[in-house]
């Protein structure tokens, strides 16, 4: 199946849950499959380069920050459409991502995993010490009821949740493809063996370089729209600790050699995560030490994820 | 005639160890080289440092009239040197016939910019494998492999990449007799093809019948290089096997 | 700039005694990624823990917190050779450090801080001594105690290591693991009980370094983040496995820390780290003693 049947068959898939959520009529519903889908964005894109590449990043919530703080910037200068701001995001997060992967890329794996925690560490006490975008008293982005799209007039979270679901279907459709293409290829060399992958004629920094930047900026795409979600912007929120450990474990709780891993990953934690918040009224601190261990515990015996398991299983039963 | 490589004056050291200490070798097209020398002289170390995966401190490699200074190891590939590591390095997530699949795509297309239909890609990686007697196994993965096995995959990989200068480091370790004789004679194929191979090894009587010219590496430097039978009989040559 | 002499040299002396500091917390890391090749990037959460510790027992039993974190020390000790022994059977031994060990580690750090929030909560803590509060007045320099006793404890504890590394038998066994773990096998000796024990010296610092750190400043959880990127910045600029290179590039990011703090401003301190780290691998990632 081809990259345009994948897309289309998801954008159908995508249009089956909007419809389901526009008969429900449960504002609820946006609010909560907004935050499941950004975590799918920022889990897939973690995956290009955490599980295609074998290098990890600390700082997904760099990224991510970085694209809700231009679209701060940008509100206070020049409004301009959420889909406009998300290509800023990406760009501007793209743009940092290839600059830090320029500068550390070239040695081990561990300097690039660790230059990306301090990345995060660094760009929250610029973001705090810089008034323009609200230092650390926050920033306020009023979030209009509806909007207008043509002629219709859309409830403005439903309009949200459905461009998190198109960048959704972006993210995995462009995942899916690296995986299946001569890129993919050559970034399973990258993971599996970089000495030998340059021997045989893997230009690995070039790729490592895509990797990074394409990683990146669907993270700032992902963090565009948020200050518009959430309507109040501090930094602690934006830097917040459950992006970065949430878009590391969902792909490795879900299994990191393919795109359903980080997609599985983020459906069952995002939605875990959304109940226990509603329902049990655990708070984001325990929910997210409970990701944390399940994390630790995932890593230890099922390296390869729910998907692995699941190849596994499969393969002992053709074997019997 | 003019040397297809040529090593000018190469060091390297770890700390404060001296791995190589200004080594000057030259290596003629066509030509069957074989390098031996101790644990430890300095062999691979040299692979390497013609190859770009180590950096050379002083010294520089110049290859098919090229200089190489500066050039990343997948850039010396493309050139047209390719290498096999003593210590198997395969690509553990991918069949046999992917792995090979790796150097034609990203080697031999991007050279030639030729764009082989999926088939024909297909039909190489077989052809390859059939070459080191590894073709029944293509659809399985390096961790189903023997030690032997294995090396066999990294010579396939290296030739792969149709390389003008092809370096085996060792390959033939832990092979039978008659093992050794079929890897041999593919060598000698592959050098009537023309292309220049440079061969690493332990085993006397195979680097013996391959070799045209002898080169010996003794604790980082060279210390003979010329006909196999003068070289064996060098002096120095038997002190450094002998009295080690 | 009409720069007060005053100010700066008070500014280079408390950066001396900052980097003194910094040693301290850098010498575990200098152990664990200089010679072991481990990436524990959840060294400063093991730091925070002791801090942690120092201050129950005594704002509790009023222990003095250095006391509290030799008593602590065999307990650490314990805790990194455990976690080295699940770090090596799980990845070490089937080659998976890179991504999978790192994320184990990770998951410590996050693990850790977040159950700090919730036993103890996010208010600032501190400990109480007879020590914090007074200075020693040299001149135009002021000396807080409070830097200079955990800056001289920090410094004996670095020498200690270091005399343990050189003289020792078990010091050079580490320090040749680092080298060449094969040659070590040939002498019979036994790498990974060897490296299990580094690793768990290496958390043991964690339990002194801790004790300093509440003293010199009030901590709350999230203060092990800012020490990541101080502690591998040290650690590279220095040179890995350098531990002599580790007490000179403490001290340089120390003096210059303190200089941005006095003249920036000390919400810019995190940033100084980052760029220390990044020039470093930018121009010389092999530091400034590096092997």
């Amino acid at each position: 199946m081809n990259a345009a049947k994948f897309a289309l068959i998801a954008i159908v898939v995508g249009l089956l849950v909007l419809a389901f959520a526009h008969w429900l009529k449960i504002d609820y519903f946006f609010f909560a499959g907004y935050t499941i889908l950004q975590f799918t964005v920022l889990a897939t894109a973690w995956n290009i380069l955490g599980g295609y590449c074998g290098y990890v990043n600390f700082g997904s919530a760099a990224f991510f920050a970085l694209g809700a703080y231009a679209s701060v910037f940008m509100h206070k200068v020049l409004p301009l459409p959420v889909p406009v701001l998300m290509l800023i995001g990406a760009v501007v997060s793209g743009i940092v991502g290839f600059g830090m992967g320029y500068l550390t890329l070239r040695l081990r794996g561990a300097f690039f995993a660790i230059a990306t925690l301090a990345l995060a560490v660094v760009l929250q006490t610029l973001v705090v010490n810089w008034d323009f975008v609200g230092g650390s008293r926050g920033a306020y982005i009023i979030r209009p009821e509806t909007i207008d799209i043509g002629s219709l007039q859309v409830n403005y979270i439903e309009y949200l949740f459905v461009l998190m679901l198109g960048l959704a279907v972006l993210v995995l459709t462009t995942a899916r493809t690296i995986e299946r293409s001569q890129l993919g290829l050559g970034f399973a060399t990258i993971r599996d063996d970089e000495m030998a992958a340059e021997a045989s004629g893997v230009p690995t920094l070039r790729l490592k370089l895509i990797a990074t930047t394409l990683s990146g900026a669907f993270m700032g795409m992902a963090g565009a729209p948020f200050p518009y979600y959430i309507g109040y912007l501090q930094p602690s929120s934006a830097f917040g600790l459950e992006y970065a450990v949430n878009s590391i474990a969902m792909p490795m709780i879900g299994g990191t050699t393919s795109w359903i891993g980080p997609l599985v990953g983020s459906l069952l934690l995002g939605t875990a995560q959304q109940y226990t918040t509603a329902y049990i009224s655990l708070g984001t601190g325990v929910n997210v030490l409970i990701v944390g261990v399940i994390l630790i515990v995932f890593v230890i015996i099922a390296p390869n994820g729910l998907v692995g398991l699941m190849q596994e299983w499969l393969r002992k039963r053709r074997k019997s | 005639m003019s040397a297809l490589l040529h090593v000018d004056n190469i060091s390297k050291r770890f700390g404060g160890f001296v791995a190589l200490d200004g080594i000057e070798l030259e290596v003629q097209p066509g030509e069957r080289l074989g390098l031996i020398g101790p644990n430890g002289s300095g062999k691979s170390t040299l692979v390497n440092c013609i190859c770009g995966t180590l950096q050379n401190e002083t010294g520089n490699v110049t290859f098919d009239g090229h200089k190489l200074d500066g050039l990343a190891a997948h850039q010396r590939t493309h050139r047209g040197l390719a290498r096999s590591f003593q210590l198997p390095r395969p690509f553990h997530s991918m069949t046999l016939a992917d792995n090979l699949r790796i150097p034609l795509l990203y080697t031999v297309r991007a050279r030639e910019g030729m764009l082989h239909a999926h088939a024909d890609l297909g039909a190489r990686c077989h052809e390859l494998l059939d070459m080191v007697g590894l073709a029944a196994k293509s659809r399985q993965m390096p961790r189903d492999l023997t030690q032997v096995e294995m090396r066999k995959l990294e010579l396939a990989r290296a030739m792969a990449a149709e390389p003008k200068l092809l370096i085996a480091d060792e390959a033939m370790a832990g092979l039978s007799h008659s093992e050794i004789e079929d890897i041999l004679a593919l060598l000698v194929r592959l050098n009537e093809r023309g292309i220049t191979v440079i061969l690493i090894e332990h085993i006397m009587s195979a680097v013996m019948s391959f070799s045209q010219r002898l080169a010996v590496l003794v604790s980082g430097r060279k210390v003979a290089d010329g006909k196999p039978e003068e070289v064996v009989r060098d002096p120095e040559v038997v002190r450094a096997y002998l009295g080690q | 700039m009409d720069i007060s002499w005053d100010l700066l040299i008070n500014a280079i002396a408390a950066g001396l005694l900052l980097g003194g500091f910094y040693a301290a917390v850098t010498a575990g890391v200098s152990i664990s990624f200089g010679m072991l090749d481990i990436v524990n990037i959840a060294h400063p959460a093991f730091i925070i823990l002791g801090s942690y510790i120092a201050y129950f027992f005594n704002i509790n039993y009023g222990v003095d917190p250095i006391i509290v974190s030799l008593v602590a020390l065999p307990a650490f000790y314990a805790l990194g050779a455990v976690v080295y022994q699940v770090y090596y059977v799980s990845f070490e031994k089937r080659g998976q450090e890179s991504l999978r060990g790192l994320a184990f580690f990770f998951g410590l750090l996050f693990v850790t801080e977040v159950a700090l929030i919730l036993v103890f909560g996010v208010d600032y803590r501190y400990v109480e001594a007879s020590y914090i509060g007074p200075s020693i007045h040299l001149g135009l320099i002021e000396l807080p105690l409070r830097m200079l006793v955990p800056c001289v404890v920090a410094l004996a504890m670095f020498a200690g290591l270091q005399l343990f590394v050189t003289r020792t038998f078990l010091g050079r066994a580490i320090m040749a693991v680092s080298q060449d773990q094969l040659a070590l096998q040939l002498m019979a000796a036994d790498p990974i009980r060897i490296k299990r024990i580094a690793f768990g010296l290496s958390i043991a610092t964690a339990s002194i370094a801790g004790a300093l750190l509440i003293i010199i400043q009030p901590i709350e959880p999230s203060v092990g983040r800012d020490y990541i990127g101080r502690v591998f910045a040290i650690c590279v600029l220095g040179g890995l496995g350098s531990m002599p290179g580790a007490l000179i590039a403490a001290f340089l990011l120390g003096i210059v820390e303190s200089l941005t703090s006095t003249f920036y401003g000390p919400s810019w301190a995190p940033a100084v780290a980052f760029g220390f780290l990044l020039l470093t691998l930018a121009f010389r990632p092999a530091g400034l003693l590096g092997r």
